[in-house]
């Protein structure tokens, strides 16, 4: 018989070991569905880690998926770590982007040292004031943030669905006789392309830089300062937090407005560093802003961590892509995903129990 | 007499603890059999054992006679074993009767069809053979906490329990209320039932029982007559030593000038209500005021309204002459009002966080740890390290969780960061509840000294014996209001029970 126990302490170096172990195991049951599904495992991994991190042409790929994954997932893990779950990056991600897209567009085509500062700063106040709805609505009222940020990402898909496909908005190309029939958003001048930094062959989209900055700012604002102090309190006991005369509502909107601002920054890092238009159907299709959320717990909210496991996600996305064809459909490359992110979330089990393997009475009786 | 229920050589082990370490216990029929031990000798794995709710790794159960094993809680219930716990096992919306069945799988228990007027009668009838006044058709939420304890016995009573194991019930009852519990005991046990009364408070024990059996860190030291023993002599076999009783130390009190003052403070409870019903009262510096009251009539929430945690409806909260803003945590902590919570895990501390973090859980915004936004962690580290040095928090590491501590090394962090904040006013409710004789003392002394320095202590606490030795003047809280004040020093318990019970003393 298996016995759950609580564990008294948690070792440190369990932290490490149940994630990438819930790895290996997921690699492992994705064995067991490619065998069933009549693919060669051994080859289709091979496949995933050259097309994914072998090579500079495969690692500027991982960049590019990387990228939005980095944002999504320090947006979760800032929100988590004051137990406050913002599952709305997927719909702050599209504000950022639109607000973003905006800036870059009202700027006009003059210098990248006004149009790129200008969308991150658009970006993240679209992406703030979207988690500011559910922010508001847990602070004030004690709703729960998981059901209306969640709804919100529905929302948000259909408002730039509608900007795009359903009226004559600003964002909207309405120059040419073809973009009529076939709706497209602006193209956004050129100022408002972000750089790109080559080392050696590699090419780092700057929104990429802009997320690792991101993630060191967000590990020295917890560590480091008294608002991360209270962050943790918080999360930790919310009774304590009050005893300790804290201003629990504002710091749940605080919280909520950084976390909904990384994501839109992401946004903003869409329109600048690669779509170069506000692009709905690209967008509201990636899921970025649900992948984020496994990021987060597979690096247990930890900002570095989350920079390390989001380019390991982006990589298998990124082979994902080269991978699907006619014999190989791409649902697999979102199996192995939600496997890893089941295996994380049993994993995280391990973490705070341990399985003990109890030796009954009553068969040790039955054997003698 | 035959033994009722004899555990032989029970071991029972959690990580790192072993709980009970070859316990032979016996208890016969007919007789009141007190457990008596400090917190975490082991009583209560005992009783869980002994309930089906956890299985020993070493030993036997033998029942009258002949050994059993319990997989689960139900057999041990089928088998006649009852608990009270200390929280009540009751669903609040339904009625006594209908709570007295529930899961009972005989009798009226068992039918489909459920006949409210049957089952109340025989609980009525049951309640007045065994003198437990309990309105079989009241809904258990308008019950008061004594009264869901008869329920709880009752429910024991229909179900025809041989044996009853009570888990300090005395808790929530005022002296009068444990008086007469004590008496439905008395009279069950000469029926031949078996009580087993789990207590560490030693004059009760020696007023119910007529043996005792004595834990100290998972094992039996002995089993005792009542009439053989004396409070000294249990309390030197729970410790192991000789102890000094919660006894009253007298100081010189050289009371101030009122360092608090609440007028006609008023607030809503968490159910609606208002808990709190007009109260007012002094604290000089230098002074030990004490609460007293039956849980729940109100003294929790005056100790969060005093200490800004709960906003107030109405009415003031002065400190050192200056009006605290109402539900403001933050001005109370900055008027100096230090404030020893009676939820120490979860409000004293953050258990996850470090020491460290929690003993500047208030000062985290002041000069000495911080610079401008950031924390000086090394700062924080070395005051966390001096404060465990200075309060001898045993075990304790800067870097430690806090809830890896013990009770009593826990509230000595909490004291020892609300005495470091050099306070006016100290709010400390049920200081020692679950701490042993030996933090007791610690405990006291501290408090005792704050005093003495000239802080103005409002206590809160439904320990008499604790109030008894430390309080100046005492106040008695009954449904949200003072219903009385009686000198600390010539104050009885009977005065303190009728109070306690909402009567005027003549």
């Amino acid at each position: 018989m298996i016995r759950i126990e609580r564990r008294l302490a948690q070792p440190r170096w369990l932290s490490l070991a149940v994630p990438v172990g819930s790895v290996v195991v997921a690699f492992g049951v994705m064995t067991l569905v490619l065998l069933l599904t009549h693919h060669s495992p051994g080859q289709t991994f091979r496949r995933i880690f050259d097309t994914g991190f072998s090579g500079s042409q495969s690692l500027n790929g991982t960049f590019v998926s990387a990228t939005p994954l980095l944002f999504t997932g320090l947006c979760a893990a800032v929100a988590f770590r004051m137990q406050l779950f913002n599952i709305g990056g997927e719909g702050q991600l599209y504000m950022g982007a639109i607000f973003g897209a905006a800036a870059g567009i009202a700027i006009g085509d003059h210098s990248g040292w006004v149009s790129i500062p200008a969308m991150i700063a658009a970006g993240g106040l679209g992406g703030a004031a979207f988690a500011l709805v559910p922010a508001i609505l847990r602070a004030f009222l004690s709703t729960n943030e998981i059901i209306t940020s969640l709804m919100l990402n529905y929302a948000g898909a259909l408002v730039i669905n509608y900007l795009i496909f359903d009226s004559q908005s600003y964002w909207r190309d309405t120059s040419s006789p073809t973009a009529k029939v076939f709706p497209q958003g602006k193209n956004l001048p050129d100022a408002a392309a972000w750089p790109v930094s080559h080392v050696g062959s590699l090419a780092l989209p700057f929104g990429l830089l802009v997320g690792v900055a991101i993630a060191v700012i967000v590990w020295v604002l917890y560590t480091r300062t008294r608002f991360g102090f209270e962050v943790q309190v918080i999360g930790d006991s919310p009774r304590a937090a009050s005893y300790a005369g804290m201003r629990t509502r504002r710091k749940i909107l605080a919280v909520m407005a950084i976390s909904g601002a990384i994501a839109g920054v992401g946004g903003a890092s869409q329109d600048g560093d690669f779509r170069h238009t506000l692009d709905p159907r690209g967008l509201t299709s990636a899921g970025y802003g649900y992948a984020g959320i496994v990021i987060a717990a597979l690096a247990r909210y930890n900002p570095f961590a989350v920079v390390l496991v989001a380019f390991l996600l982006g990589g298998i996305q990124n082979a994902g892509y080269a991978l699907q064809g006619a014999d190989f459909p791409s649902g697999l490359v979102g199996v192995l995903q939600g496997l890893i992110l089941f295996c994380a979330l049993g994993g995280e089990l391990l973490i705070r129990y341990r399985l003990r393997l109890a030796r009954t009475r009553r068969t040790a009786e039955a054997t003698a | 007499m035959p033994a009722a229920v004899e555990l032989r050589g029970i071991t029972k082990r959690f990580p790192g603890v072993l709980a009970n370490d070859a316990v032979d216990f016996e208890a016969v029929e007919g007789e009141v059999h007190a457990l008596l031990g400090e917190n975490g000798a082991g009583k209560s794995t005992l009783s869980n054992i002994l309930t089906g709710l956890y299985r020993p790794d070493e030993g036997e159960i033998v029942l009258g006679g002949s050994p059993v094993t319990f997989g689960a809680p139900r057999d041990a219930l089928d088998a006649g074993i009852c608990m009270v716990h200390q929280h009540f096992r009751l669903v609040p919306p339904f009625t006594v009767a209908e709570n007295v069945i529930l899961g009972f799988n005989q009798g009226e228990g068992k039918k489909f069809m459920v006949h409210p007027r049957r089952i109340e009668r025989h609980v009525a009838e049951l309640g007045r053979r065994y003198r437990i006044a309990v309105d079989p058709g009241a809904r258990v939420w308008q019950l008061s906490l004594g009264e869901q304890q008869r329920v709880e016995i009752l429910k024991a009573l229909y179900r025809q329990a041989r044996i009853l194991i009570l888990d300090e019930p005395t808790a929530v009852l005022t002296p009068q209320e444990s008086a007469s519990l004590f008496e439905t005991l008395r009279v069950m046990a000469d029926e031949g039932r078996t009580i087993i009364f789990i207590s560490h408070k030693l004059h009760e024990v020696k007023a119910v029982s007529d043996r005792v059996t004595v834990l100290r860190a998972g094992k039996n030291v002995d089993t005792v007559e009542t009439k053989d023993a004396t409070p000294r002599s249990l309390a030197a076999l729970m410790v192991g030593r000789e102890v000094a009783l919660a006894e009253r130390v007298e100081r010189d009190v050289e009371v101030g000038a009122p360092v608090l003052e609440v007028r006609d403070l008023w607030s809503a409870g968490d159910r609606g209500g208002d808990a709190l019903r007009g109260v007012t009262l002094t604290v000089r510096a230098g002074e030990i005021v004490a609460i007293a009251g039956v849980a729940g009539n109100g003294q929790r929430e005056l100790a969060e309204t005093v200490t800004g945690m709960r906003p107030s409806s109405r009415g003031e909260v002065v400190v050192d002459g200056g009006k605290l803003h109402a539900g403001d945590a933050r001005a109370a902590i900055r008027a100096g009002v230090a404030h020893v919570p009676e939820d120490r895990l979860h409000t004293g501390v953050a258990p996850s966080l470090s020491i460290a973090s929690n003993v500047v859980l208030k000062s985290y915004r002041g000069s000495t740890v911080t610079t401008g936004p950031l924390l000086r962690l090394r700062a924080i580290r070395e005051h966390a390290a001096a404060l465990i040095k200075r309060y001898d928090v045993r075990g304790g590491r800067p870097e430690l969780p806090a809830r890896q501590l013990s009770g009593g090394n826990l509230q000595k962090v909490v004291l020892a960061r609300e005495f470091h904040g050099e306070p006016r006013v100290l709010v400390v409710a049920s200081p020692t509840r679950g701490l042993d004789v030996a933090a007791i003392e610690t405990v006291h002394a501290y408090v005792r000294e704050a005093a003495s320095r000239g802080v103005g202590v409002l206590l809160i606490s439904e320990d008499l014996d604790e109030i008894r030795a430390l309080a100046d003047r005492i106040l008695v809280m009954y449904e949200g209001g003072i219903a009385g004040e009686l000198d600390g020093r010539t104050a009885s318990v009977g005065e303190l029970g009728l109070l306690m019970a909402g009567g005027r003393p003549e």
